[in-house]
């Protein structure tokens, strides 16, 4: 099997600990990073936390599990959780095959949209990951 | 070129798929008083719905063919590191099963148990010659355990002075259970970064040592099968610092009967009875992980304790500073009688020749690898050496295919992963147990695979060939977990 | 030394290898300072006659198991164990490997811990069980760990009933962390009062912790006390000792618990002065992923076959390391083996059978033992193969006549329960014939 080429959307904005988040208006949606899922191997459990939970920017939100390893995800910015994706609970490999579309892991919103500017860019990412990722 | 391992030409399916209704492989014992007026019904079950019922000749033939799915350590090499999978004498299991020792009840009085109490005391007396410290306890069922003992009389020590401190460190190349036992006991985990050599960076470890550490825990050798030679200064920078220093004797095999913990200025350690006293692993367990201590340690020790008195030895409850009780009863008795014969068998010459050829048997493998495989370390190995797969990555091979494709060629393979400090890591420990023809064969296959890894690493990737069953799909299995039989469902395999 | 199989020679020609001239540079990387200038104070070697005459005499300092009459329970179990037991454990495929990590060489082990896997659940009436875990105590422990992390609260009620050394123990192993273990006594007859029990559940109780039969040997109404439990969101935990037990009375997961959990030593392993012994535990299938210890599951390779894999193992402390479920490595392996092999030996019907015996035996001692003038059941409520006695004097003293004739009359309760000193505890089994039962009954009367 041919490995996918990893990438960087360049409409997406990127926290250091690896998760990603789409903002569009004041809902964003968060997931992890190709790059992430590369790591972790293939993803057997997803742990998300509930509808109306308050979140705080670099603090846990939940963790994800792979056959050999387990990994906490920090919320890249601070809000509510509007949803999580329930169908990880069934297929949790739509992280691995689709981690910037159908692996997406919460809709939250967002309360300090300048958050943003303190998270890397496609670019900023992409260099990060190359020199090390940690 | 390849060993053929037989598997078996039938595959063997699960108890519950043979079960036949009203059959039964024992009889109980007769009974000719009166039976008992039934139970009322609100306590009691109709019967054990799906339970098997088989004959015994079934029985002994679905075990017997399940046995043959494993590979023994009886049959060949198990170069499993830090496990020490050493022989297993079988007249332990004679011993073991004398009648005085195997029928004794935990709550006998004292009087009626002195044979279990006087191998008790034997054992403390012979591990505590053996390591250098001063007193023992005999309960922690395990290493992991016996690592939880420790670390909470570390604690109770530290809280006998007013202040329990915060901070456990441990190298970043330790074994799982060292920070998980430390989070058991209530406190924070610290890395300490090796360095080039492999060993605690000493300079990162002075930086560290501030007063709300408790303990240095530290395996020596390390688990990269280094020795930690600057033990002394390390030793000295956590004592100065108030803080107290705990080994995890996983690895004691490596200068058994040579150098003992207790000298090099270790407070409290644990040792493993299934690993360096030759108790048989039983594909999983009973183990067993004594607890050493030095004096100022000895009033937190696990209660009862086997204590002399005059007309012989008792279990003694009045120690009002221990930190309580771990086990059930003593501990795994069973592995006590079998690891004191062991070293009644040995002496100390036997022990000392023990630790001289695990190094030796260790470094020839070394000597023999490191041409074709990556030696990530440059130091002195003791009982154990680590590769890697960095020399295959060009072909697209990794330390696991490796490992599976050894077990085409009749070994189990190594330990792999592990240390998590070095990518793609193979941790062989080949123990003393092993005649030099069959470090041979492992040295001829281990070279063969990495010829094969060129030449056709297609072959090596999809390893092993010649095992009952393939690699299987773990992230299937974790997805969706099946964990038991249903009626209903069969096993898929039968016939 | 005639365990290492290289030869003098043998091993000159390694170190030749190595280009060392003696096996002392072997540790040249050990500090001088610490390598012993003398050889270890220990006995001197000895050859195996010696070693067998040497530990049969010590094992001889024990008390006859089969010269004397012995009536112990108390959490530990004297059965009958069919001889195909030892033969199969002894197979050096099973008790010679390791814990099976590289599952294509280890199906025969992970398909025996998957067959017992399932013999728990169908024991006890629950979902998942795991691989075993040390003892019955350690089990408790981690039964009380897995309430608090699963409810996320942090007060566990521990009724009375429960063998005070697995209270003991797991005080030992969870006292450093946030839990509190409120320890009411039972009710006068002998069983957990559920008025008691009730008024101190509240919303931040984790578990309800119960033991069936209790140590008293009485059995607990489970289905009242798991209702009680669940009326404040705790969890209803089942602690067993005397795993026979349950191929009479009904299984606790069909009466509301939540976790069964304890000792199998019963089982086929044998008593051994107290270990090693084999704990279980056993879960509804929405606490999977918070079970301690191993798990085995089935997966399927490249062509379809069905084998066995350690699964879920990132709960576990080689993966999670300081946030493991429990740090517990080892299981009892050999011990569980034993116990899956009793267990299919025994079969449905043995086990139906040998736990009435057990029963029979019990009430035909307890209605002797109660007809002795002075004599009396304190707690006269069902019991299985254990129960209390109560004497017109002193029992340790009365405990020590009897020893000193060869019986061992049970276990003198004032060593636990200081109210308790008149009372004994007695366990009768299958292998208590009813000669030793008639005898005891006998030398009781004639000691009083």
């Amino acid at each position: 099997m041919t490995e996918p080429k990893a990438s960087y959307p360049a409409d997406l904005r990127y926290s250091k600990e690896h998760e990603w988040v789409r903002l569009e208006g004041t809902v964003g949606t968060v997931g992890i990073t190709f790059y992430a899922q590369s790591e972790l191997g293939d993803v057997v459990f997803v742990d998300l936390p509930q509808k109306g939970r308050a979140l705080v920017a670099a603090e846990e939100l939940g963790t994800i599990e792979s056959v050999k390893a387990v990994s906490e995800i920090y919320a890249p910015m601070s809000g509510e959780v509007l949803e999580a994706n329930e169908s990880l609970r069934d297929q949790p490999e739509k992280v691995n095959a689709d981690p910037y579309g159908e692996g997406w892991l919460i809709k939250m919103k967002v309360t300090e949209p300048s958050e943003l500017e303190g998270l890397l860019t496609a670019e900023g990412y992409k260099k990060y990951v190359e020199e090390g990722g940690h | 070129m390849s060993v053929n391992r037989h598997p078996p030409k039938r595959r063997e399916g699960l108890l519950f798929e043979r079960s036949v209704p009203g059959k039964r492989g024992c009889d109980v014992p007769a009974w000719d008083g009166p039976v008992a007026g039934k139970l009322d019904r609100r306590w009691t079950r109709e019967e054990i719905e799906g339970f098997p019922e088989l004959s015994e000749r079934e029985v002994v033939r679905h075990f017997t063919r399940l046995s043959k799915l494993n590979y023994a350590n009886d049959e060949g090499l198990y170069p499993l590191g830090s496990c020490t999978m050493k022989y297993n004498p079988k007249v332990h299991e004679k011993i073991a099963r004398l009648d005085g020792f195997a029928e004794a009840h935990p709550l006998l009085p004292d009087e009626a148990a002195q044979g279990c109490l006087q191998v008790m005391a034997d054992l403390e007396g012979y591990l505590s010659e053996i390591t250098g410290m001063d007193a023992f306890t005999l309960q922690p069922a395990a290493g992991a355990q016996g690592e939880f003992t420790g670390i909470r009389m570390v604690r109770a020590f530290h809280e006998a002075r007013g202040n329990p401190r915060q901070v456990v460190l441990i190298p970043d190349s330790a074994h799982g259970t060292n920070p998980a036992s430390a989070h058991l006991c209530g406190y924070r985990v610290e890395e300490v970064p090796s360095d080039e050599r492999g060993c605690v960076n000493l300079a990162d470890l002075k930086e560290r040592m501030r007063e709300d550490v408790a303990v240095l825990m530290l395996t020596n050798p390390n688990t990269l099968g280094v020795f930690e030679r600057e033990i002394d200064e390390i030793c000295r920078v956590v004592h100065s610092g108030g803080g107290l220093v705990y080994l995890d004797g996983a690895n004691l095999n490596a200068f058994v009967g040579v150098a003992r913990p207790g000298d090099m200025g270790v407070d409290v350690m644990h040792s493993n009875l299934h690993k360096t006293f030759s108790t048989p692993h039983g594909g999983g367990g009973p183990g067993s992980g004594p607890v050493g201590v030095k004096k100022p340690l000895e009033r937190f020790l696990p209660v009862p304790r086997v204590v002399r008195v005059e007309s012989g030895w008792r279990l003694r409850e009045d120690f009002p500073d221990s930190i309580g009780k771990v086990h059930s009863f003593y501990g795994n008795f069973g592995m006590h009688v079998r690891a004191a014969a062991y070293i009644l068998a040995n002496g100390a010459q036997g022990l000392r020749r023990i630790a001289e050829t695990a190094v030796l048997n260790a470094n020839y493998l070394r000597k023999r690898l490191e041409g074709t495989y990556h030696l990530p370390y440059a130091s002195a190995s003791l009982h154990e050496v680590i590769l890697s797969d960095r020399n295959l990555e060009k072909f697209g091979v990794k330390t696991l295919d490796v490992a599976k494709r050894l077990m085409d060629y009749g070994f189990h393979p190594p330990t792999i992963y592990f240390p998590l400090i070095v990518k793609g890591a193979l941790m062989i420990e080949p123990t003393e147990s092993e005649p030099i023809e069959e470090l041979d064969a492992f040295v001829d296959a281990m070279i063969r695979i990495a010829r094969e890894a060129e030449e056709d690493p297609e072959m090596v990737r999809t390893a092993p060939h010649t095992t009952p069953v393939g690699r299987l799909d773990e992230a299937a299995a974790a997805r969706k977990p099946v964990l038991r039989w249903t009626p209903g469902e069969t096993s898929g395999g039968k016939g | 030394m005639r365990y290492i199989p290289s030869s003098t020679a043998e091993r000159k020609k390694l170190l030749q290898v190595l280009g060392l001239d003696s096996s002392e540079r072997l540790f040249d990387s050990i500090p001088a300072a610490y390598r012993l200038k003398r050889p270890l104070n220990l006995p001197p070697p000895q050859a195996e006659a010696d070693l067998v005459a040497h530990m049969r005499e010590l094992s001889r300092r024990n008390l006859d198991p089969y010269e004397s009459a012995v009536f112990l329970g108390g959490g530990a179990y004297r059965h009958f164990i069919p001889a195909v037991v030892d033969h199969l454990i002894s197979r050096a495929e099973f008790y010679s490997s390791y814990t099976p990590y590289q599952p294509e060489f280890s199906q025969g082990t992970l398909q025996g811990i998957f067959e017992f896997q399932t013999l728990i659940c169908q024991l006890t009436g629950l979902e998942v069980a795991n691989a075993s875990l040390y003892d019955g105590a350690s089990a408790l422990a981690e039964g009380i760990l897995l309430a608090h992390r699963a409810k996320r609260r942090s007060r566990v009620v521990v009724a009375g009933g429960i063998h005070p050394e697995y209270v003991r123990v797991a005080r030992t192993l969870t006292s450093r962390l946030d839990i509190e273990m409120i320890t009411p006594p039972l009710g006068s007859d002998g069983s957990a009062s559920l008025d008691t029990i009730e008024s101190i559940l509240t919303s931040q109780t984790a578990a309800l912790v119960i033991q069936q039969p209790n140590f008293l040997g009485r059995v607990e109404d489970v289905e009242i006390l798991a209702e009680a439990a669940h009326r404040v969101g705790a969890l209803c935990v089942v602690v067993v000792n005397e795993a026979v037990s349950l191929g009479l009375l009904r299984a606790p997961g069909s009466l509301g618990a939540d976790v069964v959990l304890g000792e199998a030593q019963s089982l086929g392993v044998p008593l051994s002065f107290g270990g090693p012994y084999l704990g279980f535990m056993a879960v509804r299938s929405e606490y999977v992923r918070e079970l301690p210890g191993r798990l085995v599951g089935q997966a399927k390779d490249s062509q379809g076959r069905v084998g066995y894999v350690l699964t879920l193992a990132t709960r576990e402390q080689h993966i999670r390391r300081e946030r493991a479920t429990s740090n517990i490595c080892t299981n009892e392996g050999l011990c569980m083996l034993a116990a899956t092999l009793f267990m299919a030996t025994l079969g449905k019907q043995g086990m139906r059978e040998l736990a009435l015996q057990n029963h029979s035996r019990a009430e035909y001692a307890k209605a002797a033992l109660a007809r002795i003038p002075g004599c009396r059941i304190p707690h006269p409520g069902p019991t299985f193969n254990e129960f209390v006695l109560e004497l017109p004097k002193e029992a340790s003293a009365v405990h020590r006549k009897l020893l000193a004739r060869g019986t061992v009359a049970g276990l003198p309760l004032g060593r636990f329960f200081p109210e308790r000193k008149k009372d004994l505890l007695i366990c009768v089994t299958e292998v208590n014939s009813r000669s030793q039962i008639d005898r005891l009954v006998k030398e009781m009367e004639e000691v009083l």
